[in-house]
């Protein structure tokens, strides 16, 4: 495993340590990622195929300036299109690929942009996955509130403004079980008018479940589109089985949910082919289920608890922004979320270009709100943070902003029906 | 010019065009009453679903209409519960009908438009339904009560005006309803023209929310929309029509 990726394990027990380096060191150790376990719903869907095997084609060099100036001209961009303004040599059009990104932005969005805030309920987590704060493996504050904290939680977030919330757990089906995120799905609903969940990927009849709790959209992030680069980063726990993470939108919506977000986690693998996949399973979901409410994020590796030297590699501002204008252009319809893992500064600009959705008054740790906004502090009751954020930004400040460069700031559109 | 007015549901209307609900701001709202003089504003129910300060419904202003729309319904038991929640929240019985079960074009779906319309109707609301323009849609939304038809003239927010012309200036002919032309009217002149074939009104938001000058737009679609109107009533001149315009060039043999 790459070194930037080692963390201190001196807590652990020796077992637990010994066993944590065979993982790290041995892949033999570990298990098939692309196997289903028992518990797990398979589908009969080609799109992972058809994804695969299309990132697998793409060779981002071969494109040339050329190709991208047709992309350019092209009222519609074609998969050919998409695949050379994520190449190389589509970076010398950064700005004539924002002016037409912005463009079709202001075509399907005007100029509004989407409020939304996540809360952590839980920070336990059984997977191995390197990169992430949360990992099983990390020396942290674990926390899984009980409904009354996470009422009072909803509760501050609420007196803030915020109307729409994205409930977060780590991915332990022991600690943050179904009933237990349903619940909090029931509460999220007396407090707030728009409730998306970013948990563990589950079976359709527990996301059917979750949406008769009021839930309507569901985030899964991918990780990386690389099976094999997958296999090296997630070590263990359910979430190493690739396919059926894959699956998860696909299942969400066959449960009834109204839309869903995909992701890949720049910053892991090559993020051309990586932002790629993404785009493509995207616009293949939307062709398979119409009239599901599609969006894309675009986080990028961020530093995370006992390990700082975690970055998002070759992926700079510059990169990132050329993602989201490629992924605007062949997907003008679809929302597009930028966190607060970006700077204030960059989020200000690609609000003006692609993105029409950011977080505001974030924090990624858990029971922590009434500290950050209040200032009550009680250290003791509190989980760590999954990530850094860089922009810190409370609902008040990112409204006055965004109203101050002439866009339009929307706390809901969005009905339970 | 002042005994034309529109009528919807038994009220009459002397402005044929009407804010769609696509992009809202205060500033958009306070143009298209003040300088488009719009009497009709679509409000999307699920956008008014907050409690923001700058709630639309409090920008409303006295004695313009609200047309709430069941925007973010995917089938005609949705649009009913979206219009019933309307009616609720004190919009009154105006209801515009708005079924999509497609999120990348957003195109109405007309069968379940058609089922929503006789379910609303039945409940006493006055049904205004965005469909496709399909004749055989239009008489089943007239057979199902509804108060107009609202075709698209292309599709929502690409400003391509009017595709779909050909097939709106079939109903304009064939149905007995108000043609109320929505979506896809990019500029004023297109607006106008839409008038001139007889539509009875036209809908726009993306043309003036996305306008350098807000004031100034909504003031040149109140101009083309007015324009359009006379010269439909005016009846088009020869030079308009098609073909040419020789003295009897064919039926000059015939005696009386």
């Amino acid at each position: 495993m790459e070194e930037r990726f080692l963390t201190d394990d001196s807590h652990l027990s020796p077992e637990a340590r010994a066993k944590k380096h065979r993982l790290e060191q041995d892949p033999g150790s570990r298990t098939d990622h692309m196997a289903y376990t028992e518990d797990m719903e398979q589908l009969d869907s080609d799109l992972q195929q058809q994804v695969l095997s299309a990132m697998r084609a793409y060779h981002p060099e071969a494109y040339t300036a050329a190709d991208v100036r047709r992309a350019l001209e092209h009222d519609t961009c074609t998969v050919e299109d998409l695949k050379a303004l994520l190449s190389p040599a589509a970076e010398p059009f950064a700005e004539q690929m924002a002016q037409r990104a912005s463009q079709e932005t202001a075509k399907h969005f005007g100029n509004t942009v989407y409020l939304f805030t996540p809360l952590y309920i839980a920070n336990y987590c059984e997977n191995y996955c390197v990169y992430c704060g949360f990992n099983c493996y990390n020396d942290i504050r674990r926390q899984r509130l009980t409904a009354e904290q996470i009422e009072r939680e909803m509760e501050v977030i609420a007196r803030s403004g915020m109307e729409e919330i994205l409930l977060l757990t780590g991915e332990s089906r022991a600690q943050s079980d179904l009933q237990y995120i349903g619940e909090a799905c029931k509460l999220a609903r007396k407090y707030f008018r728009m409730v998306g969940i970013e948990v563990y990927p589950m079976n359709t009849e527990d996301y059917r479940y979750l949406h008769q709790c009021g839930v309507d959209y569901v985030t899964v992030f991918q990780e990386t589109y690389d099976p094999d680069r997958y296999e090296q980063l997630h070590l263990a726990g359910h979430k190493r089985v690739f396919p059926y993470r894959f699956d998860a939108q696909e299942r969400a919506l066959r449960a009834g949910m109204r839309g869903v977000a995909c992701s890949a986690l720049l910053g892991l693998s090559d993020f051309r082919k990586d932002a790629f996949a993404t785009a493509l399973h995207a616009c293949l979901l939307q062709k398979k289920f119409p009239h599901a409410e599609i969006s894309l994020s675009c986080p990028r590796l961020r530093p995370i608890i006992h390990n700082e030297k975690i970055h998002p590699l070759d992926v700079h501002e510059k990169q990132l922004c050329q993602v989201l204008c490629a992924y605007r252009l062949f997907l003008p319809f679809v929302g597009i979320t930028v966190s607060s893992r970006e700077s204030e500064r960059f989020r200000n600009g690609i609000v003006k270009i692609a993105a029409t959705k950011v977080s505001a008054g974030v924090s990624t740790g858990v029971g922590d709100h009434e500290s950050k906004y209040e200032g009550k502090t009680d250290a003791t009751a509190e989980g760590d943070a999954q990530f850094e954020i860089d922009d810190g930004r409370s609902l008040g400040a990112m409204y006055a902003d965004l109203s101050a460069e002439g866009l339009q700031p929307v706390l809901n559109d969005y009905l339970y029906v | 010019m002042n005994n034309d007015m529109l009528m919807l549901g038994g009220k009459a209307f002397s402005s044929r065009f009407i804010l769609g609900s696509g992009k809202y701001s205060p500033a958009l709202i306070t143009a298209a009453v003040q300088d488009a003089g719009a009497e009709i504003i679509t409000l999307a129910v699920r956008r008014a679903n907050t409690a923001q300060e700058e709630s639309i419904l409090a920008h409303i202003p006295e004695g313009v209409t609200l047309l709430p729309n069941t925007s973010g319904a995917r089938n005609a038991e949705e649009a009913v519960r979206i219009a019933k929640l309307a009616r609720a929240l004190g919009c009154g019985d105006f209801i515009k009908v708005e079924i999509m079960q497609d999120s990348k074009y957003l195109l109405p779906d007309n069968r379940e438009t058609i089922r929503a319309t006789e379910m609303l109707a039945d409940e006493g609301f006055v049904v205004l339904p965005y469909m496709f323009p399909d004749l055989y849609a239009a008489r089943d939304l007239v057979k199902a009560g509804a108060a107009a038809v609202m075709p698209l003239g292309a599709p929502i927010g690409s400003n391509q005006g009017l595709a779909a012309k050909a097939f709106i200036q079939i109903l304009i002919d064939e149905i007995d309803l108000p043609v109320i032309v929505d979506a896809g009217i990019g500029k004023p002149s297109q607006a106008c023209e839409a008038m001139e074939m007889g539509a009875a009104a036209v809908m726009a938001n993306t043309a003036l929310a996305t306008a350098g000058n807000l004031p100034l737009m909504a003031a040149a679609f109140g101009k083309a929309v007015a324009a359009g109107r006379e010269a439909y009533l005016a009846g088009l001149g020869r030079v308009l029509v098609r073909g040419a315009a020789a003295s009897d060039p064919l039926t000059g043999f015939l005696r009386d």
